[in-house]
């Protein structure tokens, strides 16, 4: 699935010195308030940093839903079938063992481990899912050329709106986010 | 959901259910937030109460290290084992730690679920809890197996002698059960801890500390996209963990309630052992907090009213398990089995009757009296003694259930049981390394979720208003 918000800087082959404007606002309502703004002007390459999740930041940037219920599901199923194959094999066929006259596949015992496989498989789809569709592990980030984006782990609650979104213009972009009234706005250099 | 934010809906200041207690004391703000726990990792002050418990953990593991040098040297016949005691301490012990363990789960997930916002402050701390705890769990049968380095053999791998495991087994099935257990729960810790790692290596001014959080970070940068996929991973992480925990336990009963001995194969085992798992969880929870709260000035997080709502778990909890004791008496009388009412008879008056009434004493007399007092959930000491008395009730638990292979059936193949010096050195030795690991959790890591604690924050204080997770995941 690709997603308009995942540029990871990258896609800023146009503008190689800048990555984009950064505004800072006060709160997160505030911050949701000037992304839906941004949204209905037309820029659609922009995320939001926040220091804990806002719902409506997300929902404003067109990311009503996660994959990650997907990619967690199909990983739970691979895991409790090949959990449970791999016991049916093993016991059945690689290497049958006549346990008290109880039939190879002796399906009821099998469900405990593969009950287990699954919450396995689940749980390791969910971090290495997560990981993958976010772009991390990351060493850096332009972002963090900011020192104001520090705050974005503490109390600041950012917008960006990225050079490579089709409508940036240094000039034009950076006067429509001041309009917004940010506390601040400054240009992420690449 | 997530009605407050919508135009027509009540304003947003006015919380979705009624607060009676404030979670979060003394007008605290994003940035206090993050002072006050990141602080205590990033500053390095470390109360006196720490060094005590972590030189007193330290101790411990060098006993620990001493007993499991000299039983891969000698063997497991340093212990008391014996036919037909062949479990003895360390699968008391195995028990004991992997029901200790399930409370971090029962708090991080199953009050997740249940929008119980009070478990934030102390999931964090639960979940490392869990993880040492499942550590300290695993050690046992693996120094109890006689060839420890032929761990692997419990596993199925490829090998040229084409044997395979047998799956019918439980004991298989707690292999299974056990490492996918600690698998998740670290997996679910280390998830929960990202977003508070960046917010340590943004607020930290030494050089080492910015590298090493940094790199453990992964890079977060609290990205609203990335954010909405987090809180997915988190609550179906949630979801899952929910039937884990109780599975786990159950499966660990399987161990004894598949066997025929007397008293052990018996239904009401799975949910009898998830309920004590819970229990002294609870119990061990409350142990460590009541100290490490007051060590550090952390009341302002884990309130009174935390430890309270804990100490009613644990008196909920205790009921269940006491339940659990009278239907063992009640259906090895009413069921006319000879073997199971011996058993039970010798349990309570036979050799080893004094562990029963310890267990009887410790587990149910103690605490089901007092914790019924607001005085006494409220008190350090007696709060403290409580949780005391229901982890030696609990470990007592293990021991006269364990014990009961000493008389079974036949006369002739009944023995005794007494733990050898090395049986103590090994248990006292694991709790050395749980609390060697615990301190030095509290030490580098941060003992509560900064992130999840400025969610619940009221929004005029700048948080998310104590958001539901379910709210902000579709």
């Amino acid at each position: 699935m690709t997603t308009p918000h995942e540029t990871n800087g990258h896609g800023a082959v146009s503008e190689p010195t800048v990555f984009g404007l950064l505004a800072l606002f006060d709160d997160a309502e505030a911050m949701c308030e000037a992304t839906r703004k941004a949204s209905a002007a037309g820029y659609s390459r922009m995320d939001c940093y926040s220091p804990y999740p806002v719902g409506d930041a997300a929902d404003a940037l067109n990311f009503p839903k996660s994959e990650m219920g997907a990619v967690m599901f199909i990983g739970g199923i691979t895991g409790a079938c090949a959990g449970f194959f791999m016991q049916y094999y093993l016991n059945a066929y690689g290497y049958s063992l006549n346990v008290g006259g109880r039939p190879y596949n002796s399906w009821p015992s099998f469900i405990p481990i593969t009950f287990e496989m699954m919450v396995l498989t689940t749980a390791l789809s969910g971090f290495f899912g997560l990981m993958a569709l976010c772009g991390l592990p990351r060493y850096h980030h332009p972002l963090f050329n900011c020192a104001s984006f520090d705050r974005a782990s503490r109390d600041g609650f950012f917008l960006c709106i990225e050079a490579s979104d089709p409508n940036y213009n240094a000039a034009t972009t950076r006067a429509f986010l001041e309009s917004l009234h940010p506390v601040s706005v400054e240009e992420v250099p690449e | 959901m997530a009605t407050a934010e919508h135009p027509g809906a009540p304003p947003a200041d006015l919380p979705l259910e009624p607060e009676m207690h404030p979670l979060v004391l003394n007008k605290h703000g994003l940035v206090s937030i993050g002072d006050a726990i990141g602080g205590v990792v990033l500053n390095g002050q470390h109360p006196r109460g720490w060094w005590i418990g972590f030189l007193a953990g330290l101790a411990m593991l060098q006993i620990l290290a001493i007993s499991v040098v000299w039983l891969f040297y000698m063997g497991v016949g340093i212990w008391g084992i014996n036919v037909p005691v062949a479990w003895g301490f360390a699968i008391v012990n195995f028990v004991w730690w992997i029901g200790i363990g399930h409370a971090g789960t029962l708090i991080s997930a199953v009050l997740l679920l249940m929008h119980q916002k009070w478990r934030t402050s102390i999931n964090r701390f639960a979940e490392a809890m869990t993880i040492f705890a499942v550590m300290c769990a695993g050690l046992f049968p693996l120094i109890h197996m006689g060839r420890p380095w032929f761990f692997y053999w419990l596993f199925p791998f490829p090998n040229v002698a084409g044997v395979w495991p047998q799956f019918r087994s439980p004991l298989t099935w707690d292999v299974f059960a056990v490492t996918t257990y600690f698998t998740v729960s670290l997996v679910f810790w280390y998830i929960g801890l990202i977003p508070d790692l960046a917010a340590l290596r943004d607020q930290a001014t030494k050089r080492w500390q910015r590298l090493v959080y940094g790199l453990l970070a992964l890079g977060w940068r609290g990205s609203a996209i990335h954010w909405r996929r987090y809180e997915k991973v988190y609550l179906i992480l949630g979801g899952i963990s929910t039937p884990l925990v109780l599975s786990v336990h159950t499966v660990v009963s399987f161990d004894f309630a598949v066997s025929i001995v007397p008293l052990w194969h018996a239904t009401i085992f799975p949910p009898f052992f998830v309920a004590g798992a819970i229990y002294s969880g609870f119990a061990m929870v409350v142990a460590l907090a009541l100290p490490i709260r007051r060590w550090y000035k952390l009341e302002d997080f884990f309130t009174d009213h935390h430890m309270d709502v804990c100490a009613k778990v644990m008196l909920a909890t205790g009921f269940l398990v006491t339940y659990g004791y009278f239907s063992e008496l009640w259906m090895a009388w009413y069921g006319h089995s000879l073997y199971e009412w011996g058993t039970t008879l010798e349990r309570m008056f036979g050799p080893y009757g004094w562990s029963y009434w310890c267990l009887i004493g410790f587990n149910c007399a103690i605490p089901l009296t007092l914790l019924w007092s607001k005085r006494v959930r409220r008190s350090f000491w007696m709060l403290e003694f409580v949780c005391i008395s229901v982890l030696i009730g609990m470990w007592f638990e293990r021991y006269v259930i364990v014990i009961t292979l000493s008389r079974e059936y036949i006369p002739a193949t009944w023995g005794r049981y007494s733990p050898t010096i090395w049986d103590y050195a090994t248990m006292i030795g694991s709790m050395g390394l749980f609390l060697t690991l615990f301190f030095l959790f509290i030490r580098y890591m941060p003992m509560i979720s900064i992130t999840e604690m400025r969610e619940l924050l009221p929004k005029k204080q700048g948080g998310g208003g104590g958001h539901s997770i379910m709210e902000n995941a579709p």
